[in-house]
C-alpha cells in the first residue's frame, strides 16, 4: 500500500514527524480501533483517530443524543437530539475523513455479544460510563487478548491506563470487583467538567497512535490520574496480581460475567 | 511528624471538600484511624465491616500499592506522599 497525494497533503503535518514518515502513517491506515462509547470520552477520541487517519473505526453505543450530552460530546450538534449516537458520530466522522472506514453499531454490549462485537478489531478503546460495562470490556479484552485504552472521569478527576494482556496487569489486577450498588456514586448525576472528559479522552486516543505507532512508552502497569482543580497529572504504579480472578495464575473467572445495573436500572 | 494524604472525589464530602489532608501515624493502619478521628466515617468508606480495605479502593505510599508492600501494616514516614485511590465511574451518559 501506497500513500496518495491527497493522503499525502491530509496526512503531512504528522508524516513530517521523526518516527512516523510515509510508513507510520500505512499503520494508521491499516489499524482497527473499536471505541465502546461515544459520549464524553469516546467523542474526542472519535474525532482525533479519524483525523489521523486509523484506517477503520468502530463506534459502539446505544444511546441516542440528548441536550445535556453537548456540553462535553463535543461532534454532536443541537439538531442531532433524539438521533443514535454511533449513526450521527458516523456521518459526521465520514465529513472529517472519507479516506477511512466507519463503522457505527447501535448496540448495548452484553456477555452474548461483545466478543463478536470486538472480534475484529486490534485495539478497544473504553469510553463507557458504568462499572458492569467497564468489567466485561476488561474480562473480554483479557479472554480474547485484545489491547483495551481504558479512561474514566468523575467530576473534576479522571483516570486513564493501557491493557495489554500478557505484558502487563487488566482492570481487575487493579480493582479486582466492580463496587456494590450504591457504594460509589455511578449512575446518578455526580456531574462533570466537560473539558476534563475531553483531557482523559484525549489521553486515550495520544495512547492509541502510540500504540499503533510502535512509539514512546504507553501507559501499561501504570494509572494516571488527572486532578483538573489542582492541574496535576499523577502516576502510580499497576504490577499484574498473581491472584486476579481473571489474568492471575489460577483465575476464577472464564467466562463473561453481565453484573446487575447500578442504581436498580435494569437493562434495555 | 506530618504526612499527607490525597483525598479523592468521592470521599471529599466527609473532608469538607479538602483533597489534602495531613495525618500522623507509623503506618496505613495508623493512618486509617487518625483519619477516622478527624473525620469520622472516612474509615468505613474505605474498610468494609470486617476491617479489610474495600476491593474497589487501592492505597498508594509514594507509586506504590500497599498490596504489593505489606498491605495495611506498610509503615509510612515523614514527607511520604499517601493516595487513595477509588475505581471511578459515572457522570458520562
Amino acid at each position: 500500500m501506497s500513500l496518495n497525494e491527497d493522503q499525502i497533503e491530509r496526512y503531512s503535518r504528522q508524516i513530517l514527524l521523526p518516527n512516523i514518515g510515509g510508513k507510520g502513517q500505512e499503520k494508521l491506515l491499516n489499524a482497527k480501533v473499536l471505541l465502546l462509547g461515544i459520549g464524553g470520552l469516546g467523542s474526542p477520541v472519535a474525532a482525533y483517530l479519524a483525523g489521523a487517519g486509523v484506517g477503520t473505526l468502530g463506534l459502539v453505543d446505544s444511546d441516542k443524543v440528548e441536550l445535556n450530552n453537548l456540553h462535553r460530546q463535543i461532534i454532536y450538534c443541537a439538531e442531532d437530539i433524539g438521533k443514535y449516537k454511533s449513526e450521527v458520530a458516523s456521518e459526521r466522522l465520514k465529513k472529517v475523513n472519507s479516506d477511512i472506514k466507519i463503522i457505527p453499531h447501535v448496540i448495548r454490549l452484553t456477555s452474548k455479544n461483545i466478543m463478536d462485537v470486538i472480534k475484529d478489531f486490534d485495539i478497544i478503546v473504553d469510553g463507557t460510563d458504568n462499572f458492569p460495562t467497564r468489567y466485561l470490556v476488561n474480562d473480554a479484552c483479557v479472554l480474547s487478548k485484545k489491547i483495551l485504552v481504558h479512561g474514566a472521569f468523575f467530576r473534576f478527576e479522571g483516570q486513564a491506563m493501557v491493557i495489554k494482556t500478557g505484558e502487563g496487569p487488566c482492570y481487575r489486577c487493579l480493582f479486582s470487583e466492580p463496587p456494590p450498588p450504591g457504594a460509589v456514586p455511578s449512575c446518578q448525576e455526580a456531574g462533570v467538567l466537560g473539558a476534563l472528559a475531553g483531557v482523559i479522552g484525549l489521553i486515550q486516543a495520544t495512547e492509541t497512535l502510540k500504540l499503533i505507532l510502535g512509539l514512546g512508552e504507553p501507559l501499561v502497569g501504570k494509572l494516571i490520574i488527572f486532578n483538573a482543580l489542582e492541574m496535576n497529572f499523577r502516576k502510580v504504579k499497576v504490577p499484574r496480581d498473581k491472584n486476579c480472578p481473571i489474568c492471575g495464575e489460577a483465575p476464577s473467572i472464564n467466562s463473561l460475567i453481565d453484573y446487575e445495573l447500578f442504581c436498580g436500572l435494569k437493562r434495555a | 511528624m506530618s504526612i499527607k494524604v490525597m483525598i479523592p472525589q468521592p470521599l471529599q464530602k466527609l473532608t469538607n471538600g479538602s483533597d489534602v489532608v495531613d495525618v500522623t501515624g507509623s503506618n496505613i493502619a495508623d493512618l486509617i484511624i487518625d483519619l477516622d478521628a478527624k473525620f469520622p466515617g472516612i474509615r468505613d468508606r474505605i474498610c468494609d465491616e470486617t476491617g479489610k480495605i474495600r476491593r474497589f479502593i487501592n492505597i498508594y505510599v509514594n507509586e506504590e500499592d500497599i498490596r504489593f508492600l505489606s498491605g495495611d501494616k506498610t509503615s509510612i514516614k515523614d514527607g511520604d506522599e499517601i493516595s487513595i485511590i477509588p475505581a471511578i465511574a459515572g457522570g458520562s451518559k
